[in-house]
C-alpha cells in the first residue's frame, strides 16, 4: 500500500493568523480513492486546513502536495487538480446554474465540445436537470449546495475537498449528497470532507481525521466504531 | 495545465456582460448617479455662457470619476459576496489574467455611461462635446480610471470598511488622469490649437501604460493571503 | 521572549550603537542648521526675517520625499521577501512622511501669509502637496481597516508603492500645469512666480547643509525610532496573544 501514490500529502503544516497559532504541524497522507472525514470542533482549524490544502491561502511553516506537485511552485498544476466546495457556494447569483458552470469550465480550459457535454450530464447527476436555466439567486440552500458540488468536479479533479457540505441541509438534502458522493461523483477520488456534527459522518467515509487545537489527535480507520467514543477521547 | 490568458480574460468578460445584461446593477446606478451629477452642478454653479466653458471638462471628469468608483465597487462586490473571488482563485489562470478581465468589464461599462454623458451635457451646456478628439480622451481617461481603480477596488472590498474606502483610495491616485484628461478636454473645447492639448493627451496615455504595468505587476499581491 | 520570530527579536534589542550615535548627530546638526538660518545667513533684502523660514520650508519637503521614499523601497522589498521588517519601515516612513510634509504645508503657508497676503491659495503646487498628504493619510485609513495581518501589509505594500506617484506629481506638477505662482528657488523659476529671491552665496550656505540633514538623517533617524517602537507594539502583541492561547 505504500507504494501507492498518495494524492494529498501534508507535511508539518502549520498557520498562525498574526503570531496566533490555529493549526501546529499537521502532518498525514490521503490515498486515491480514500474517502476521509475531517472531525472536530468550531474553531479547532478544519477550515483553515482545508484552505491550505485547496491552496487559498499560504501555510506559515510546511508543505502541501498534491498529486506529487507542490505549492507555490507548481501552483497551476495543484490547482488544476483541486474541486473545493467551501463554505459559501461559490457561484453567481446573477447567471443561471448552467452558465455557472460553462464560465467554470472555461477558466479551467475545457473544449466546449467536451464542457457542454459535462455539464448536462453533471447537472442531470446533482438532480438540477430541469433547473439549469434558472437563475441561482432562485435556489434553495440544497440546491446550491448540489450545484456547488457539480462546479467543483467539473474539471475532473483527483482531489475533492468539501468543508461543511451539511450545513443549512434538511435531511433529504444531506441523504442526496451522501448518495452523490459514494455514487459517481466520489469514486477514484481522494476526498477530505470535514463536519462538526458526528452523526453525520458518511458511511462511506472509510477514516477519520480529528482536529482538536490545532493539532491531529485521532488518525485511523473508522471500521464500524463508535465515534462518539472516538471523538470524546481525541478531543481531550 | 494553465488555462490560455485570453480564453480567461474573455470569460470573464462575457460572464460580466452577462449578469450585467440581466440585472443591469452597474450601468443604472452609474448613469443616475451622472445624470444627478451633472444637474446638481449647473444647479450649484450657476453656469452663465462664459463659466460653463470654463468649467464644463471639470464637471465632466469629476462626474465620471465618481460614477466611476460606484461601478468598480459593485463589480467588485459581486466577485466576493458570495465568495466567488475564492473560485476565481481556484482556478489554473494567472492572476493577471483575472486583472485584465475585470478590468476590461469595469471599462467598457464606464464607457458606456461616459459616452452617453456627451451628448447629454452637449445638450444641456450648449457646448460641442461630441468632438472625435473629446470622444478618445473620455475613453483613455475612463481606461486610466479602470486600471488603477480594478486594483484598488480588489482591496477595498477585502477590508471593513469596504465600499467607503474606494474614493479615498482611489481619488488622489488617479489624479494624474484626472490633471490630463482635462486639460486635454478643455484645450480641445476651447478650440485652442492641436499642440497645446495633444502634450497632455499624450501624457494621458503614457501615464496608462504606467499604471497598467504597475498594475499588473502588483495585482497577484493583493488577490493572495 | 523564547517564542518571538527572529525580526520582532532583533528589532527589539537595545538600542544599537549605530543609532545612538545618529540620534545624537541629527539633534546637533537640526541645532545647527538652525542657527545657520536664524543668525549666520543675513535676513533677505525685499522679504526681511521671513524669508528665514525658507530654510525649515523646502527641507521638509526633500525630508517627505525621503520618508516616502522608504515607503515606496520598503513596500517592493516586502513583497519579494515577506520580511515584516520593511512594511514596518513603509508604515514608519509614512507616518514620519505625512509630519514632514505638514510641516512643509504650515511653514508654506506661515510665510504666503505677508508673500502673497493670502493663507492658503488654489496654485497647482500647493493643491498637489496637499493631496500628497491626504493620500498617505488615505494610507494610513486603510491600513486601519484591514484585519488578517498578512493581508494588510501585502496591500498596504501595494498602495504604498502607488502612493509615491503624488510625491514624483507634486515634484514635477509645474512641467504639467505651468501656471503656477509656487517660486522655484534652484533653477529657472516660472513665469508668474510671487516671491522669489536670489540664491546668494548667504542662503546657499544657510540652505545646504539643512537640505543634507532634512534629506538623510532626520528621516532616517526618526523612521528608525518608529520602526523599534512598531517592533515593540508587536512584540507584546504577540506574547499577549500566546499567553492567552497557552
Amino acid at each position: 500500500m505504500s507504494e501507492e501514490r498518495a494524492r494529498i500529502e501534508a507535511e508539518n503544516l502549520s498557520k498562525a493568523y498574526g503570531g496566533m497559532p490555529v493549526l501546529r504541524g499537521i502532518s498525514f497522507r490521503v490515498r486515491q480513492g480514500e474517502f476521509v472525514a475531517l472531525l472536530g470542533a468550531n474553531g479547532s482549524g478544519k477550515s483553515t486546513l482545508l484552505r491550505l490544502l485547496s491552496g487559498l491561502s499560504k501555510p506559515t511553516a510546511g508543505a502541501v502536495r498534491i498529486g506529487g506537485w507542490e505549492m507555490p511552485g507548481e501552483a497551476m498544476a495543484v490547482r488544476a487538480q483541486i474541486g473545493l466546495v467551501a463554505h459559501q457556494p461559490l457561484l453567481y447569483e446573477n447567471l443561471t446554474a448552467r452558465e455557472n458552470l460553462d464560465f467554470f469550465g472555461k477558466l479551467y480550459g475545457i473544449e466546449r465540445e467536451e464542457r457542454e457535454g459535462r455539464i448536462k450530464c453533471l447537472l442531470r447527476t446533482v438532480g438540477l436537470g430541469k433547473r439549469a436555466d434558472s437563475l441561482v439567486r432562485t435556489f434553495s440552500r440544497g440546491m446550491k449546495q448540489r450545484l456547488s458540488i457539480a462546479r467543483a468536479s467539473l474539471h475532473q479533479p483527483d482531489v475533492l475537498l468539501l468543508d461543511e457540505p451539511y450545513s443549512g441541509l434538511d435531511q433529504a438534502s444531506i441523504e442526496r449528497l451522501d448518495e452523490m458522493l459514494s455514487a459517481g461523483l466520489g469514486a477514484g477520488r481522494a476526498i477530505i470532507m470535514s463536519t462538526h456534527q458526528l452523526e453525520r459522518v458518511p458511511q462511506t467515509a472509510g477514516r477519520a481525521l480529528v482536529l482538536s487545537r490545532g493539532r491531529i489527535t485521532f488518525d485511523d480507520a473508522i471500521d464500524n466504531r463508535d465515534m462518539s467514543e472516538i471523538y470524546r477521547s481525541a478531543s481531550a | 495545465m494553465k488555462t490560455p490568458f485570453f480564453t480567461c480574460v474573455s470569460a470573464i468578460i462575457s460572464k460580466d456582460l452577462r449578469a450585467e445584461i440581466r440585472a443591469r446593477e452597474l450601468i443604472s446606478v452609474m448613469a443616475l448617479f451622472a445624470l444627478l451629477s451633472i444637474l446638481v452642478f449647473s444647479f450649484a454653479l450657476e453656469l452663465d455662457r462664459e463659466a460653463r466653458e470654463e468649467a464644463v471638462s471639470g464637471v465632466l471628469w469629476v462626474t465620471l470619476i465618481f460614477a466611476s468608483t460606484l461601478g468598480f465597487n459593485r463589480s467588485m462586490a459581486q466577485e466576493r459576496d458570495h465568495g466567488n473571488l475564492d473560485a476565481l482563485l481556484l482556478a489554473p489562470v494567472s492572476r493577471a489574467a483575472i486583472f485584465v478581465g475585470k478590468l476590461l468589464g469595469n471599462f467598457i461599462f464606464t464607457l458606456i455611461v461616459g459616452l452617453a454623458m456627451l451628448p447629454l451635457m452637449t445638450a444641456l451646456y450648449g457646448l460641442a462635446l461630441l468632438d472625435g478628439w473629446i470622444i478618445v480622451t473620455t475613453a483613455l481617461g475612463i481606461f486610466g480610471f479602470a486600471t488603477i481603480g480594478t486594483l484598488l477596488a480588489t482591496m477595498t472590498v477585502q477590508t471593513r470598511a469596504r465600499e467607503a474606502l474606494l474614493p479615498i483610495a482611489l481619488l488622489p491616485i488617479a489624479l494624474p488622469f484626472l490633471l490630463t484628461a482635462v486639460r486635454a478636454t478643455k484645450g480641445i473645447l476651447s478650440g485652442a490649437p492641436a499642440a497645446e492639448w495633444q502634450g497632455p493627451l499624450g501624457m494621458l496615455a503614457a501615464i496608462i501604460v504606467i499604471y497598467l504595468a504597475l498594475c499588473l505587476l502588483l495585482y497577484e499581491y493583493v488577490l493572495e493571503e | 521572549m523564547k517564542s518571538l520570530p527572529m525580526d520582532l527579536r532583533k528589532d527589539t534589542s537595545p538600542m544599537p550603537r549605530l543609532l545612538r550615535v545618529l540620534t545624537v548627530i541629527t539633534v546637533l546638526g537640526f541645532a545647527g542648521t538652525l542657527a545657520l538660518g536664524l543668525k549666520v545667513a543675513g535676513a533677505d533684502i525685499q522679504q526681511g526675517e521671513i524669508q528665514r523660514i525658507f530654510y525649515i520650508h523646502m527641507p521638509s519637503f526633500f525630508g517627505a520625499f525621503t520618508a516616502f521614499g522608504l515607503t515606496l523601497i520598503g513596500g517592493i522589498i516586502y513583497l519579494a521577501r515577506k520580511n515584516e521588517t520593511w512594511d514596518r519601515i513603509a508604515l514608519a516612513g509614512v507616518e514620519v512622511g505625512l509630519a514632514f510634509s505638514l510641516i512643509n504645508l504650515l511653514t508654506g503657508s506661515i510665510w504666503a501669509r505677508p508673500i502673497w497676503n493670502t493663507w492658503w491659495t488654489w496654485d497647482p503646487r500647493l493643491t498637489s502637496a496637499a493631496i500628497m498628504c491626504l493620500t498617505y493619510a488615505a494610507y494610513l485609513m486603510l491600513r486601519a481597516g484591514i484585519d488578517d495581518p498578512g493581508k494588510r501589509r501585502a496591500f498596504m505594500s501595494v498602495y504604498g508603492i502607488l502612493a509615491f506617484v503624488t510625491v514624483l506629481i507634486t515634484l514635477f506638477i509645474i512641467r504639467i500645469v505651468p501656471e503656477t505662482i509656487h517660486p522655484v528657488i534652484v533653477g529657472a523659476s516660472p513665469q508668474n512666480a510671487q516671491g522669489g529671491f536670489e540664491a546668494t552665496s548667504g542662503v546657499v550656505i544657510a540652505l545646504a547643509p539643512s537640505l543634507l540633514l532634512w534629506l538623510t538623517l532626520m528621516p532616517i533617524t526618526i523612521i528608525w525610532h518608529r520602526v523599534r517602537l512598531e517592533a515593540r507594539i508587536e512584540a507584546m502583541n504577540q506574547l499577549k496573544l500566546q499567553a492567552l492561547s497557552e
